[in-house]
């Protein structure tokens, strides 16, 4: 067999949420170790190397002036650079924020803000140029085996475009907008949890980020139908990718 | 004796990102000393208000991707404290239960991945698979099964989404419980063996007293309720936490620390909660506890990687009799938005972890407080660090080194939650 492919598990500002998801694959774990040399991950491993990685994958939002300085540092040691769920995508939650003058948030965490050097959060490709992004808070783990095997295929990973709603009509899923007039995210949000919320009697909060080519103003028409007021509108939009260009007109600038 | 630098930049195998600063002066003395929490903040408590109470579950949960369970449930009660809502038994006992499931998945990640490398001469868990493949598949057997139990209770094990206000979405599936529960008969057994890898792995002999803290509750092992009870006779409600709990900022870290007013630093997890809540661990629990030869209440920090152990053989009784016990039935949340003011402590994995809200007429949020875990433990940290490098001072500097992030590891910080 070829030489095992390099890869590095990185975290910049998040919740290492999409390392426990790697973390999550209990089955496949000793396999993927077969195709893989893990260089670095500071979670899992005290031996840590940054050099000639094939693979990154990079959690969390770049919120300080060193994160910064980190991301594109790791970009020239990769080939594949993967923005590895929605904070690195876009900030995700926390991105919530940066619609608050920075020294109210740091004046209410902290007594003495001044020894705090945070920025807004953005998503690494703010900075560095992405190869591929894995969408999710979580990313799904089959998401991720799908990446890791296009690597080692050295072809492109098939990740999902099309809608939530898509996945509810695989599941069976009766519609919550139209038969109980629930505020579903689900028409304007990628695929790719397996409609997990609408499949527990949830509406879609948007966990997965925009789906390709959204409409999100006709979804925020119809939450206006459904008695949404523009605060509570704003609210859905402002949440998980609130800082995306498919979302940031309804977001509120 | 020369003078010694002791520094981890990035300690591995921790959670979120901290390092250590020691200087040892030329006649032995350590002169200075700190955890340093360099993990960007993400200022939850600012950008939580404004949003609605029924958001706070999945926003809060994003807080740290160890444990969003724990998250989860200390701001859904903290909400119902504060309008007044009574959860019904079978909320309380499926709430439970998947937070069990989720101190299971938590607890073995600590234990097999990331501090049983130290302990057995590894780097990683990745190395000790090549010798030890028998253990390192133990671990994740058993990470797997508190995950399967989170995802049935919950749809997945990493953020959850069916915990609502006052019940779920959608109860699980009965057949699904009862195949968990035959998982959780075959188990026991490899609880058991994890008890006994910790009893005789040898791990090192320092023992400081400090005040240990939980919340507890004489009828049951307490997780998600219970009264904030310490070693040193505090014994307070949870809404009275502020009165008794306040945080000092260092210049160095971007966690709080947290003390108790008119005393001192204090420890929180797996080792106060065993010490505190001994007489309330199931049966089988206590008789592996007591067949270690270990003694409880016990001060060492890294008796906590047993202390993990032992809960994991309570963790999986209290499942069993919770699944047992269950009947399932549909029951429809009641909601009357009204203003005020609720607090929350739980049991996280790594210790109490503490919510409060103030919510307006419309269930907005107008103030939010959150002190989890690591914040709790930081100072205490550094208090048993010192300490700890007095004792080991003439050993090498690799040595020193490597055995204050193995006191690290013993905490099993997560320090994303603690910069929240």
């Amino acid at each position: 067999m070829s030489k095992k492919l390099k890869i590095g598990i990185f975290k910049f500002t998040g919740c290492a949420g999409c390392q426990m998801e790697i973390f999550r694959m209990e089955e496949e774990f000793l396999d993927l170790l077969k195709l893989f040399d893990i260089s670095y991950w500071k979670m899992a491993k005290r031996d840590n190397n940054v050099e000639d990685l094939d693979i990154a994958l990079v959690e969390g939002g770049i919120s300080t002036p060193w994160e910064i300085e980190e991301i594109k540092c790791i970009r020239k040691k990769t080939k594949i650079l993967v923005a590895f769920g929605d904070c690195a995508i876009g900030g995700c939650i926390p991105s919530i924020r940066n619609w608050i003058p920075q020294m109210e948030s740091e004046d209410l965490v902290y007594p003495d803000p001044s020894t705090i050097c945070s920025t807004k959060i953005l998503g690494i490709g703010e900075y560095v140029k992405l190869d591929i992004i894995l969408k999710g808070c979580p990313p799904h783990r089959e998401n991720i085996i799908e990446l890791i095997k296009s690597a080692v295929l050295k072809i492109k990973p098939r990740l999902r475009k099309h809608p939530v709603c898509v996945e509810c009509k695989f599941n069976e899923n009766i519609c919550l907008i139209t038969t109980k007039k629930l505020p579903c995210m689900g028409p304007v949000i990628s695929a790719g949890c397996g409609a997990i919320c609408p499949t527990l009697n949830r509406e879609c909060e948007g966990c997965f980020g925009p789906m390709s080519n959204p409409n999100a103003a006709a979804l925020a028409g119809i939450f206006k139908n459904i008695g949404l007021n523009d605060a509570e509108i704003k609210r859905k939009f402002r949440k998980y990718a609130g800082m995306s260009p498919e979302f940031r007109l309804e977001a509120g600038h | 004796m020369i003078e010694k630098t002791i520094k981890v930049d990035y300690i591995a195998r921790v959670e979120g990102q901290g390092a250590i600063n020691i200087e040892i002066t030329k006649d032995g003395k350590v002169k200075h000393l700190e955890f340093k929490i360099f993990e960007p903040p993400r200022f939850f408590e600012s950008f939580l208000i404004g949003r609605k109470y029924d958001e706070l579950m999945e926003l809060t949960s994003r807080i740290c991707g160890i444990c969003p369970v724990a998250h989860q449930i200390t701001a859904l009660r903290a909400i119902e404290n504060a309008m007044g809502v009574i959860p019904s038994d079978q909320t309380k006992d499926l709430r439970k239960l998947i937070a069990i499931s989720a101190h299971i998945q938590s607890n073995v990640l600590s234990m097999y991945f990331l501090s049983l490398p130290d302990l057995m001469g590894y780097e990683s868990i990745i190395a000790m698979a090549k010798g030890h493949i028998d253990i390192v598949k133990r671990g994740l057997e058993l990470k797997k099964l508190g995950n399967d139990i989170t995802e049935i209770i919950g749809g997945r094990s990493v953020h959850p989404v069916a915990m609502l206000v006052d019940g779920f979405s959608l109860l699980p599936d009965k057949n699904k419980l009862q195949t968990i529960k035959k998982r959780l008969i075959n188990a026991k057994k490899e609880a058991y063996e994890t008890v006994d890898l910790f009893a005789n792995i040898g791990l090192p002999d320092f023992v400081r007293k400090c005040e240990h803290v939980a919340i507890s509750n004489p009828k049951y092992y307490a997780i998600n309720e219970g009264r904030f009870k310490s070693s040193e006779g505090l014994d307070i409600d949870e809404i009275n936490y502020r009165d008794y709990i306040y945080e000092k900022q260092k210049k160095y870290s971007t966690a709080l620390h947290s003390l108790i007013k008119n005393r001192d630093s204090f420890m929180v997890g797996p080792l106060p909660r065993i010490n505190l809540n001994f007489d309330q661990l199931s049966s089988d629990a206590k008789n592996a506890a007591k067949n270690t030869g270990v003694k409880f209440p016990n001060y060492n920090p890294f008796i906590s990687h047993l202390a993990r152990a032992i809960e994991l053989v309570h963790d999986i009784d209290e499942s069993i009799e919770i699944i047992d016990r269950l009947k399932l039935i549909e029951e429809h949340p009641n909601i009357l938005c009204k203003s005020g003011f609720g607090a929350a402590i739980t049991e996280a994995p790594r210790g109490s972890l503490y919510h409060s809200y103030t919510l307006d007429n419309n269930g907005v949020v107008k103030k939010a407080d959150i002190v989890p875990p690591t914040a709790h433990n930081a100072l205490n940290i550094e208090k048993d660090m010192k300490n700890f490098v007095k004792s080991i001072i003439d050993e090498s500097i690799d040595d020193i080194t490597f055995k204050c992030e193995m006191l690290v590891r013993a905490y099993d910080p997560c320090i994303s939650c603690s910069a929240h």
